[in-house]
Parts: C-alpha cells; sequence; structure tokens
C-alpha cells in the first residue's frame, strides 16, 4: 500500500504488516544501524525538505528521503520496515540528496537498507530483482554490468528500431570499432583477461559476495557457482 | 523585482572566493600519507607531467597529461563505444603514452547502485584490485566512467575511515597477492579533457560557434563527495562544476542555460535496465522538454554513461507521444573529437546514437552522408572476410570535412 498523507501518520502507528513480528522489524534495522557507514550518513534532520526538491524519485512516486532520514533518525522501527518493503527501490541512487544542510546521505541510507533487504532475502526485495537476474548474471561472471549482446529488440523495445538494426549488425559493428580492447567483442563491454575474471571471482567468494546471491536467486547462485568454480580450477 | 531578490542576484553575480583553509571538508590526501606512514597502504603518486586545478572548496588537483591506466567503462564500451574511442582518440592525436589494460573490470557500482547485491568489502577490493592492476604497470588510473569515479571516491573515504574495512581488503587482497594501493587523486576523464581544452582548440579544424549546446552535469561526478570535483570562478562564478561548460566555450560552442541543470538525467541504475516508465518520463519531461523548450539547442553535452545513454535512448518513445524532443546528446569527449577532425564513424560511433545528429552535422557544414558512406564501405568489407575491422591505422587520420551544400 502507498504511503499517502491520510494512511501516514507517524504520531498515531498503523500497523501495515502486523505479520511481521516487532523483533524482526527490530532485528532487520540494528542490522542496518550497525553498518560502519551508518554514523556517516545519519546526522538527524530538520525537515527542512531541500532533499525532497532535488529528488528525481519524489517527483514520480510516493516517495520522500526526507521521510526516511526523519525515520531512520527517530528509530521508528514500524515505519522503517514499511520504507525496507514498499520504498527503498524507488530512489534512483543519484544522491541529489546529500544536498542536505545536515550532511545527511539519505540515497546511501537506502543503500544500506537495500543490502539489508537483499541480503535478508525479504520477499518483496525478490520480486523487485526478478527482472535483473541476467545482469546479475553478466556483473559477476564478466565483470562488467552491460555488452552488446545485451541489446536485444524485444528487452529494449521502447529504444525504437535503433536496436533492432543494432541487433541484426551487431557482429560487423562490434568489429568496425579502433579501440583494440573492444573489437569484435560481443559478450562483454571489454576483453578482459582470464585470470582478471579468476581474481574477480576470488573476491566474490571471498567476501561473501555469493551467499548475498544465493538469497536473491538460488538458481542463479548454482549456475554461477558452477561456472566460476571449473574456471578457478583451471587457472 | 524586491529588493531581497536584487540583493541574491547580485551575491549569487560574484565570483566565490574558495579558501581551502576554511573548507568544509577534509583534504583526503593527508589522511592517504599518513596511512602510506604506517604502512598500511601505498599511494601511487600522480605522474608528470600534470597540471593542477581548483576543487570546489579552492584545494588544487593533479590532474595528469600521460602515462593513464586508462579505466573503461561498461556503459561506453558496451553501448556507446564511440565514447571511449573519442577519449583513446584524442589522447593519441597528442601523442600521449597511456595503456587500455585487459586486467580490468568495471567498478561494479552500476549493479550495487542497481541492485545492492554486493557488500562494502567486496566494493572495495573491485576498486583496489584495479587499482593494484594500474599500479603493477606503472601507469595511473583515468576513470572513464563518472559513477566508476564517484563510488571508488566514496569507497576511497570509507577506506580511509573504516580500519575494519581496510583490515577485510587487504586479507582479500593478500589471497591475489596483490598490495593495498590507493592513487593520490582519482581522476575522471572530463578532467583530461577540461585541463586540454586548450590544446585541443588549438587543433580545432570545425568552426562550431553556430552552435548552442546544454550541459547536464552528471550526478555521481559532483553530488558524490562533492569537494573533488574541479570549479572555477570563471564557470557561473563558481558555482556549478566547470568541466563540459569551460571546454564548449573554448570551442567557441554557446553553452545555453536551463533550469532544470541540477535534476539527474533519469538513469536510476536499475530503473534504465527493468524499470524504464519512470527513466523515460524524467529524462524526456525534466530535462529534453525543459531544454527544448527554455533555450531549445542544438545538442546536449553531459560527461558520463548513463547520462548520454538515458538522454539519447529516451527520446524515441517520447517522440511517439508527440512531445517536445529531438536533442542529440554527445560526450564532452566526443565533441572534443570532432572539433579536432575525428571521423564521425569510425571514432565518433554517431550510429551507435539513436536521437537524429544529422541537423546538428548539417549546421555544422558536415557532409555526414559522405562519411557515412565511406563507412558503410568499411562494413561491407568487414561483412564480405576482406578485412578483420577497423583500427588505429585507419581512423588515426584527422578527417578535411567537405562540406554539404
Amino acid at each position: 500500500m502507498p504511503t499517502t498523507m491520510e494512511n501516514w501518520n507517524p504520531g498515531k502507528k498503523q500497523e501495515r504488516y502486523p505479520n511481521v513480528p516487532y523483533a524482526e522489524k527490530e532485528r532487520l534495522f540494528l542490522e542496518v544501524k550497525s553498518d560502519p557507514r551508518y554514523e556517516d550518513f545519519l546526522y538527524g534532520c530538520y525537515e527542512c525538505g531541500i532533499c525532497v526538491s532535488a529528488c528525481p524519485s519524489a517527483r514520480f512516486y510516493d516517495y520522500s528521503p526526507r521521510v526516511i532520514a526523519q525515520a531512520m533518525a527517530r528509530e521508528d522501527i514500524e515505519r522503517i520496515y514499511e520504507i525496507m518493503v514498499e520504498d527503498i527501490w524507488n530512489c534512483a541512487q543519484c544522491f541529489s540528496c546529500v544536498r542536505c544542510p545536515r550532511g545527511n546521505n539519505p540515497g546511501g541510507l537506502v543503500t544500506l537498507l537495500r543490502e539489508v533487504a537483499v541480503r535478508n532475502g525479504l520477499q518483496e526485495t525478490r520480486e523487485v530483482l526478478k527482472g535483473y537476474s541476467r545482469v546479475i548474471y553478466k556483473v559477476m561472471l564478466k565483470g562488467n554490468q552491460v555488452s552488446p549482446d545485451m541489446l536485444q529488440p524485444d528487452f529494449f523495445p521502447d529504444w525504437g528500431p535503433w536496436v533492432q538494426q543494432f541487433s541484426a549488425n551487431m557482429s560487423v559493428w562490434r568489429r568496425a570499432i579502433p579501440v583494440d580492447t573492444l573489437r569484435g567483442v560481443t559478450d562483454a563491454a571489454w576483453r578482459v583477461d582470464s585470470k582478471t575474471l579468476r581474481e574477480l571471482y576470488t573476491i566474490w567468494f571471498e567476501t561473501g559476495n555469493m551467499e548475498i546471491i544465493k538469497e536473491v536467486d538460488e538458481g542463479l547462485y548454482d549456475l554461477l557457482v558452477e561456472v566460476m568454480e571449473e574456471e578457478l580450477e583451471e587457472g | 523585482m524586491t529588493t531581497a531578490v536584487e540583493q541574491i542576484l547580485e551575491r549569487k553575480a560574484q565570483a566565490v572566493v574558495r579558501d581551502p583553509a576554511q573548507a568544509p571538508a577534509h583534504d583526503i590526501r593527508e589522511a592517504l600519507f599518513e596511512l602510506e606512514a604506517k604502512g598500511e597502504i601505498i599511494v601511487q603518486r600522480v605522474p608528470e607531467p600534470y597540471v593542477e586545478v581548483t576543487t570546489k572548496f579552492g584545494r588544487t588537483k593533479k590532474i595528469p597529461i600521460e602515462h593513464t591506466w586508462h579505466h573503461k567503462s561498461c556503459g561506453q564500451c558496451g553501448h556507446i563505444p564511440g565514447y571511449s574511442s573519442s577519449i583513446f582518440w584524442l589522447h593519441r592525436q597528442f601523442g600521449l603514452d597511456y595503456l587500455d589494460p585487459t586486467d580490468q573490470t568495471s567498478c561494479t557500482g552500476w549493479n550495487y547502485y542497481a541492485s545492492a547485491t554486493s557488500n562494502a568489502v567486496a566494493q572495495a577490493a573491485v576498486m583496489v584490485r584495479n587499482f593494484a592492476a594500474a599500479y603493477e604497470t606503472g601507469y595511473f588510473p583515468l576513470i572513464h566512467c563518472g559513477t566508476s569515479y564517484g563510488h571508488y571516491k566514496e569507497v576511497r573515504e570509507q577506506l580511509v575511515h573504516h580500519k575494519e574495512l581496510r583490515d577485510e581488503v587487504r586479507r582479500v587482497l593478500d589471497k591475489l597477492g596483490k598490495p593495498l594501493v590507493l592513487p593520490e587523486e582519482i581522476v575522471h576523464y572530463s578532467e583530461w579533457v577540461h585541463v586540454m581544452r586548450h590544446k585541443i582548440a588549438e587543433r580545432q579544424v570545425v568552426e562550431m560557434n553556430m552552435l548552442t549546446a546544454t550541459v547536464h552535469p552528471a550526478c555521481h561526478y559532483y553530488k558524490i563527495v562533492v569537494e573533488d570535483a574541479i570549479y572555477d570562478p570563471e564557470i557561473y562564478g563558481g558555482q556549478r562544476i566547470a568541466t563540459i561548460t569551460a571546454l564548449l566555450e573554448t570551442l567557441g560552442i554557446n553553452v545555453a542555460d536551463y533550469s532544470t541543470w541540477f535534476d539527474c538525467c533519469g538513469f536510476g541504475f536499475r530503473h534504465i535496465l527493468v524499470q524504464r516508465d519512470f527513466t523515460r518520463s524524467f529524462a524526456v519531461l525534466r530535462k529534453i522538454e525543459t531544454m527544448k523548450n527554455e533555450v531549445n539547442p542544438d545538442l546536449t553535452v553531459t560527461h558520463d554513461t548513463g547520462c548520454v545513454t538515458t538522454l539519447d535512448k529516451s527520446q524515441f518513445a517520447a517522440k511517439a507521444h508527440e512531445r517536445k524532443v529531438g536533442i542529440p546528446v554527445l560526450s564532452d569527449a566526443q565533441v572534443a573529437a570532432l572539433a579536432m577532425g575525428a571521423h564521425p564513424f569510425r571514432v565518433l560511433q554517431l550510429h551507435w546514437h539513436s536521437t537524429d545528429w544529422r541537423p546538428m552535422m548539417e549546421k555544422l557544414g558536415i557532409d555526414w552522408q559522405k562519411y557515412w558512406d565511406e563507412f558503410e564501405q568499411d562494413l561491407e568489407a568487414i561483412r564480405k572476410g576482406s578485412r578483420k575491422g577497423i583500427t588505429w591505422e585507419d581512423a588515426d587520420q584527422p578527417v578535411v570535412f567537405t562540406r554539404s551544400a
């Protein structure tokens, strides 16, 4: 349920998620708060609204970085849980909100909230990231967020006939680029050494990043582990 | 106008005096050198020659001219390759020593801002692995992507301020057999273009003073770790970043102001990939249409991957809805390269851009069709297998443009 002036009243608590125990909501908040960056991102809130005026998402969604900073500063457990479930994925992560005269970083707070939502495999988060798996696959395996072969007409229909034209000519167009590391490469943004990719995979395993992927998409996790382990063994 | 408004306008018209001693932010380099003195990290020094420029609060920043390790952008290389090739082409024109490495991953920051399917240690480890790879070659990192630049600046802050993060990252790097290296400065390519602008203008072969351009400053260039971006009292009184605008003015382009310059482009990281209704709406309604209504520019120029993609690709669907769109979008590097005679397709790769750039080329008097026909022959030869591809040998030579009728 979106937050509106009618249904949001911090003075009069409404439990919108009564099935989730308060202790669980509190645990999630404490996980956010325990991040070493939390204190760098939150210093209180004047309620001046400067962050909202600069926020692109606030113009198109029922979304407010001020409400997030306020709820976090008040440690309003119920409201923070609602934000985690309903709001955080609206943020554009542009960091226009760091204009804050108190030095808050609402976009940074959203990043921490997102991390905890992902790490704990919240159902709403899994839903949001469902269409995103192929991007995770690419970035984890290739070390690139996007590649030419991701530019497919069925994925970018709103980009017009250009995508079809590109798709039909991808291989030739890619060979017509003078940069040595790009020329002819279609499954990654540039040519990357096998050794470099093995180092990247080691980072994912050593930092617990693979466990995060497991929480979001177990099938994707299995696939990634298989490919990465094979590559690491060969190396 | 009221007196109060007049006073504000007068105050805003005054150039801002920057005093590093009064800066609200610390100088990160001091902290880096302290950590180096303790033996915790290695600081890679900016190689000579470099140019010193002024940042937001008045401290100087060293921008290396050559011996640079090009930290490429996945969005640029993957979807706007003329952006990357223009940066390299400029280096080659000036005969500068650079390295285009294959021992480089993207920063993975786009994914982090889109999905948060990572964590602080992993993000820092990816960054310092790249920095260590640069250090091993002796070349200094030059970051092509605005998000990588902003993300790395923020991760550098985190590494400096949180020992537990440094310790954990060092443990991971030990496994890779790499040292914990941080560069003395984190430098964005547009800062390099900025300090090279007079040299670029000296070799300008295309007159551009008939063009009006708007500038979109990239959020992650100047809104993340704000104190590290370049400002100049001569550019908007030092109230906005100097990069892009100073280049365009040096090339003779009329830079037109518009009211929503501070707004982001609408990229949104995850939105551009899986929720583009937001991206399209914001890019068109808050940026493109506003520019069109207020100043009707011939092009808009920006300096980051996501901004070029978003502002360019969002215009097609809006056109179908008869919105007021139709502004070609280029990076500052592409504009600089075009000014110096770079081939519109072999170097600028304009065929990867969606919004019609032909009216802009025609206004410049460039017979784009002639160069497209030339490029089509290249493509045909590649299709037939008589050529493997286009190389720098084919693209290095500046074009003496034929003027359109």
